[in-house]
This record gives structure tokens, C-alpha cells and sequence, in this order.
């Protein structure tokens, strides 16, 4: 095959474009994306996590901080997520966490809230306070019994 | 029809068959190439020439029989394992096939490219001087398709002999082509047999140059081969060999300068297939 | 007639069974011998520059069709910020990769099982052999591998043309905010999910196309016959199984 300059560059750059679209799905629309410094675990503990799923967002006041990596049933049959967090964070004893929905319909995430206490919590250890998922059926549900709509 | 073993033959054929459905293009055909000479092989369209030496390449496996190409039984041989017999074979196509993606000088560094460790300049030369050889020198930058016919066979010739082969197969050279360029190809090949001595075997139903070049003529009649020199065939009063002189002469002879005259004495009975 | 289906039964069968040696005799072309990087350059630039016009072209057709169709079924429920969803979702994981695919079939498969026939009808395959070149080696491999590489690369383009199309369709024309446009499809396309189960589609069908291209050509009759079986062979067959296979796909992948 006889070198043709002119061919190579143009492949390359068709080569680069797809690349370049195949990044810009994947980064701006698919949510991967660097997410920062990982590797300071927490536990939490749902009655309920909805469709909560690994690598699902944990946020702290909307900002991602890191993700859910796992989700098991404890001893007493609750969701026991293990969490990943940014290091850097100094997160106090009396942090919550609680589970979320991105808009009506949206994707289920962590957001956690910081105390106000002195003592700082370790890799590994437990958040205690946690609210679970509410589920659009129970608060349709809810919604329904307070006004009374269901016409007894 | 077949005839005593003979120990020079450099390719052999021993009771080979082949059917294609339920045509039988060879049934038992037994005959032998010597090294060195010029064969060509005759016969009329769909006698079997073109399956004959894609066969010697391996190309085409017969149903039974035996192919010897350089004292190797090839008939049961893997593809890999023809690739080694064909590495002394050359082989020109009727139509040239050379690749048409590739200028005519990529195609003859082609084998080059492939199976030596040549530099690139080393390869260059090389092309440059086979393609002078056949007499394309200016037309290693074209592609194929800008050939003419005569041109294109040429520049395949080029090709195939670019790796010194023992052996060379060529199809129909001359089909299609004006008087000058088959002389032109006529004169290549006897000159590569003379001097690299080269196992020529050529097939053609184009009795003038055939006859002028032939060492050894094989006819296809029948699904057998009729083998022979040239003298002894065509003194030889088989009927079916004959007739296919017959009307094969009749064809040329009007603008070759075959002279047909001892041919039309032999003739006893009038042929009704003569005007085909 | 049974035994007609019989037969033609077994004569998939024989054809499933020698395209997967064939589809081996291509993996162990590629890993064995050094890569023929011109001439993949130059099988990409056939299968997947020339394909580009079509395919972005299609690609902004598409994605401004969604968008109309879908504004007209969501504004009924006062949902018009979900057209981002809709189209986002729909031309990631279904559209873009089982269009491009089609048509990469339809415009390269076509023209590589097209060439590959026309040299064996010229012989030029049968030339090769005789310098002992192995055709599957030297010709066939490299476009197989060119189509495998330039689906995921098409598919992309075809995506991203389709949410221009989209977009441009359903805030110039339909005057839905481009922000909650965006919003919308960003907020509801999930990386692994939907970003990497589109480009594994892609991939896949890009080996399918290469394959099936290549194999029709490659075992056409050396005819010119022979040669429009082929082209034509390609398209039909390379669209039911990418048709097929995306169905099994997304039973796998978990709709």
C-alpha cells in the first residue's frame, strides 16, 4: 500500500471525531466523570432504599462527593450500603444520610447532612442517623388518604 | 492414452477425475511435464485447461487420482502446505488478476513484500528491473485498471516471475489480444524457458504461437490428455486430434501463417463439424 | 416440503457452522501476523469515512423526527421537559446503534462484499494464493476488523448528530427550553446503563456486518451473478441479524 498522506489524515481525524462524540456521551450525558479522591468508607443503614444501586451518587448540599459501592441485607433484614467517600471530607459523628430523588421520577441518591458535633467520624464507621427511601406508591398513597380522595 | 513414465517429468497427473455436478471435466487423465520445456496445452473451451493448472497450484483438488508437482504427492496437501510447493510456482491468470487496489509496481513488490526481507529500495530495483524485463517501465505508478489488456498480462508476467519460480502456469496468454502483443508475450515466455529454464506450461487454443512455442503439446479431448512432441502429434492420425486441428487451423489460417495444407491432406472425409 | 425445510434447516446449519471457522480464521489472522495498518487505514477510510455523510445525515433526520413525534405525545400531558429523556434515551440505547448499523451495512457491508467477490470472480483471490498470500489473511481481515472499528466510531457520530437533530428540532422549532432540554436527557442517561450498553451493541454489530460482508464475498460464485448475490446477500442477511441480535441483546442487557 502506497502511503497517501491526505487518506491518513483524514482517517485520523474521523477516528478523532468519533472518539471525541463516544467521550462527549459518555462524560457530559452518561454522568462519568472523575469523581474525585475515594477511599474513606461509610456504612449506612436503610429500612427502605428504593432503586438505589451501586454507584449511585452520594451528594453533601448537591455536590458529589462519591458513590454507593454496595448494597446487602444485614442480620435484621435491612439494606446495609457501603459508601465511598472523598477522604478530605471531615464529616462529624452526628452526620445523616439520607436517600433521595433526583425530580419526580429521577434517579435515587445519598445526600448527606452534616452535625453539628465535635468528634469526626472514621473509615468504616457507621452513619446512625439515616432516612430511607420514599417511594412515589406510598407517597401517592399518603397523598390520597390525607385529602380524602378515595371517597369512603 | 497414457504413456510410459517418464523420470524427468517435473509435474505429473495420474489418473485424476473430477466432476463438476454431474459434468465429467476429467476421467482418468493421466500425463507429465518435463522440466525445463515448454508445454502448452490445447482444447476447446470447457475441455479442462484453466481446471488443469489450477490444479498443479493446488487450486482445484481432483475426486481421485494424484497430482506430483517436484516429487510431492500435493493432492492431500493442507493450505499451508501448498503455500511451500507454491513458493516455486508462478502463475499468470487469463485475466492477470492482478489486485486493482494496488498500483502495477505494488503489485509485482507484492511476493517481495510478503515472503523476503528485502529494504525497501532493494525492492524498488527489483520491481524496476522486472517490469523493464517485460517492458512496462514507465507504468509502475498506473493502476491496473488503466491497462490495456495486453499490458495488464504483461505486467502479471512481471509478477509472477518476480520470485524466480522453477515452475510457471500460465492461462490463456493470448486470448483477446491483437497479433503484435501475443508475438510480445509469445517472445517473453519463450525467453524466460531459454534462459532462467523454467517449466513452462501454457494453455491456448491458439494453434500458431502454440505450435511455434511448444517443447511438448498436450491435447484435452474427452476428459483424457493426448500428450506428446509436436511432430508426433500432429503426424499422428488420431481422429480426435485431428479434428480439433482442423478446426482450429481453418480459424487461424486465413490471418496466421500457419500452413495447413499437410492438415487438409490428412482430412479423408468430409467433416460436418467443420464450420464451427 | 418437510423435507424441504429439512434441507434448508441443514443448509443454515452448514453455513452457521463455516461462518464461525471462517470468523476464526479471521481472529487468528488478526492476532497471528503483524497488523496491516495501511491497509486497515485504508478499509477504514472506505467503510467508515465514506459512510459518514449517510450517516450523520441520517442521524439529524432521526433525531428532529423523535423530537416532533415525541412533543406532540408529551405536551398532552404537559411532560414537554421529558423530549430530552425521549430522545436522548431512545436514539443512545435503541437508534443509534441499530441505524448506524443498518446503514453502514446497506453502504460498506455491501461495497466490501462487493469487491471481495469481484476479486474472486477476477481471481485476483485465487493470485493471491498462488504467491501464497492467504486471501483471508491479506484482504478479508483487514476490512472485517476496519467495519469493527469504525461501528462504535459512526455510532457515536450518529448519536450525537441525532441529539443535534433533536434538540435543534425541539427548541427551534417547538420552543421547548433548551436547558430543561438538556437537563432532562443528562438527568436521565445513565453511563453504564445506557452510554456503554449502546457502544457494545455497536462493537457487536459491527463484528456481525464485518463477518457476514466478508463471508458472502468471500464464498460467492465467480460470476457477475455471483457478485450482486453477494452485495445483496449482505444487506438482507446483515439487517435481520442485526435485528435479531439487538433483540437478544436487550433481553440480556435487561430492558
Amino acid at each position: 500500500m502506497k502511503r497517501s498522506p491526505l487518506r491518513d489524515l483524514i482517517v485520523g481525524i474521523f477516528v478523532l471525531c468519533g472518539l471525541v462524540s463516544i467521550g462527549y456521551l459518555s462524560i457530559e450525558l452518561g454522568g462519568l466523570y472523575y469523581s474525585g479522591p475515594a477511599g474513606f468508607k461509610l456504612i449506612a443503614t436503610f429500612d427502605e432504599v428504593g432503586d438505589l444501586k451501586p454507584r449511585s451518587a452520594v451528594v453533601i448540599a448537591g455536590v458529589r462527593v462519591g458513590q454507593v459501592v454496595s448494597i446487602e441485607l444485614d442480620d435484621i433484614l435491612r439494606a446495609r450500603c457501603e459508601l465511598d467517600v472523598d477522604p478530605n471530607l471531615e464529616l462529624d459523628v452526628e452526620t445523616s444520610a439520607a436517600i433521595k430523588t433526583a425530580g419526580l421520577l429521577g434517579e435515587k441518591f445519598i445526600a448527606l447532612e452534616p452535625g453539628g458535633s465535635d468528634e469526626m467520624l472514621e473509615s468504616g464507621d457507621e452513619i446512625d442517623r439515616t432516612v430511607s427511601a420514599l417511594s412515589i406508591e406510598s407517597l401517592v398513597g399518603k397523598f390520597v388518604n390525607d385529602t380524602g380522595l378515595e371517597g369512603d | 492414452m497414457s504413456e510410459p513414465e517418464e523420470p524427468e517429468f517435473r509435474i505429473a497427473f495420474d489418473g485424476v477425475s473430477l466432476k463438476r455436478g454431474e459434468r465429467v471435466i476429467f476421467d482418468g487423465l493421466s500425463c507429465g511435464f518435463p522440466r525445463g520445456r515448454v508445454s502448452v496445452v490445447l482444447g476447446g473451451s470447457g475441455a479442462g485447461k484453466s481446471t488443469l493448472i489450477r490444479m498443479i497450484g493446488g487450486l482445484q483438488r481432483p475426486d481421485s487420482g494424484s497430482v506430483r508437482v517436484a516429487e510431492q504427492d500435493i493432492t492431500g496437501f493442507s493450505e499451508r502446505e501448498l503455500f511451500k510447493v507454491r513458493d516455486r510456482i508462478g502463475m499468470l491468470f487469463q485475466g492477470g488478476a492482478l489486485l486493482d487496489s494496488m498500483t502495477v509496481a505494488e503489485n509485482v513488490a507484492l511476493p517481495l513484500r510478503e515472503h523476503t526481507r528485502l529494504a525497501e529500495m532493494d525492492i524498488e530495483s527489483e520491481v524496476d528491473r522486472r517490469l523493464v524485463a517485460v517492458g512496462l517501465s514507465d507504468t509502475g505508478h498506473l493502476y491496473p485498471r488503466e491497462l490495456s489488456g495486453g499490458m495488464s498480462r504483461r505486467a502479471a508476467l512481471a509478477r509472477a516471475i518476480v520470485m524466480d519460480p522453477e515452475i510457471l502456469l500460465v492461462d490463456e496468454p493470448f486470448s483477446g489480444l491483437d497479433p503484435i502483443n501475443v508475438r510480445r508475450i509469445e517472445a517473453l515466455l519463450v525467453d524466460l524457458n531459454r534462459h532462467l529454464d523454467l517449466t513452462l506450461i501454457v494453455t491456448s487454443h491458439h494453434m500458431a504461437s502454440s505450435l511455434r512455442m511448444a517443447d511438448r503439446l498436450v491435447f484435452m479431448v474427452d476428459g483424457i490428455a493426448i500428450a506428446g512432441p509436436p511432430d508426433d502429434l500432429l503426424k499422428s492420425a488420431d481422429e480426435r486430434i485431428v479434428e480439433f486441428l482442423i478446426a482450429e487451423s481453418d480459424s487461424f489460417a486465413e490471418h496466421h501463417e500457419l500452413d495447413v495444407t499437410p492438415l487438409m491432406d490428412r482430412r479423408t472425409t468430409p467433416d460436418r463439424r467443420k464450420n464451427s | 416440503m418437510i423435507e424441504n425445510m429439512g434441507y434448508r434447516s441443514l443448509v443454515v446449519l452448514e453455513h452457521l457452522g463455516k461462518i464461525a471457522q471462517f470468523a476464526l480464521r479471521i481472529v487468528v489472522c488478526l492476532l497471528g501476523r503483524p497488523y496491516r495498518i495501511r491497509r486497515i487505514v485504508a478499509d477504514v477510510y472506505d467503510a467508515g469515512v465514506l459512510s459518514l455523510p449517510v450517516v450523520c445525515l441520517s442521524g439529524v433526520v432521526v433525531g428532529g423526527t423523535l423530537s416532533l413525534l415525541g412533543y406532540t405525545t408529551l405536551v398532552r400531558f404537559g411532560a414537554e421537559e421529558a423530549l430530552g429523556a425521549l430522545v436522548g434515551l431512545s436514539v443512545i440505547r435503541e437508534l443509534g446503534p441499530v441505524l448506524t448499523a443498518l446503514l453502514v451495512t446497506g453502504r460498506a457491508g455491501s461495497a466490501i462484499a462487493a469487491e471481495i467477490a469481484t476479486m474472486v470472480t477476477t481471481e485476483q483471490l485465487d493470485g493471491l494464493r498462488m504467491m501464497s498470500v492467504d486471501p483471508v489473511d491479506f484482504v478479508v481481515s483487514p476490512k472485517a476488523l476496519a467495519l469493527l472499528i469504525v461501528m462504535p466510531l459512526l455510532a457515536g457520530l450518529f448519536i450525537v448528530f441525532a441529539l443535534m437533530g433533536g434538540y435543534g428540532v425541539a427548541v427551534g422549532l417547538l420552543g421547548v427550553d433548551g436547558g430543561s432540554f438538556m437537563a432532562s436527557m443528562e438527568g436521565s442517561v445513565k453511563f453504564w446503563n445506557d452510554v456503554i450498553g449502546s457502544f457494545s451493541k455497536a462493537i457487536t454489530f459491527g463484528a456481525l456486518t464485518g463477518l457476514i460482508a466478508t463471508y458472502r464475498g468471500y464464498i460467492s460464485e465467480p460470476t457477475a451473478a455471483g457478485v450482486s448475490a453477494a452485495t445483496t446477500g449482505t444487506v438482507v442477511v446483515g439487517s435481520v441479524a442485526i435485528l435479531i441480535c439487538d433483540f437478544f441483546l436487550n433481553g440480556f442487557w435487561g430492558v
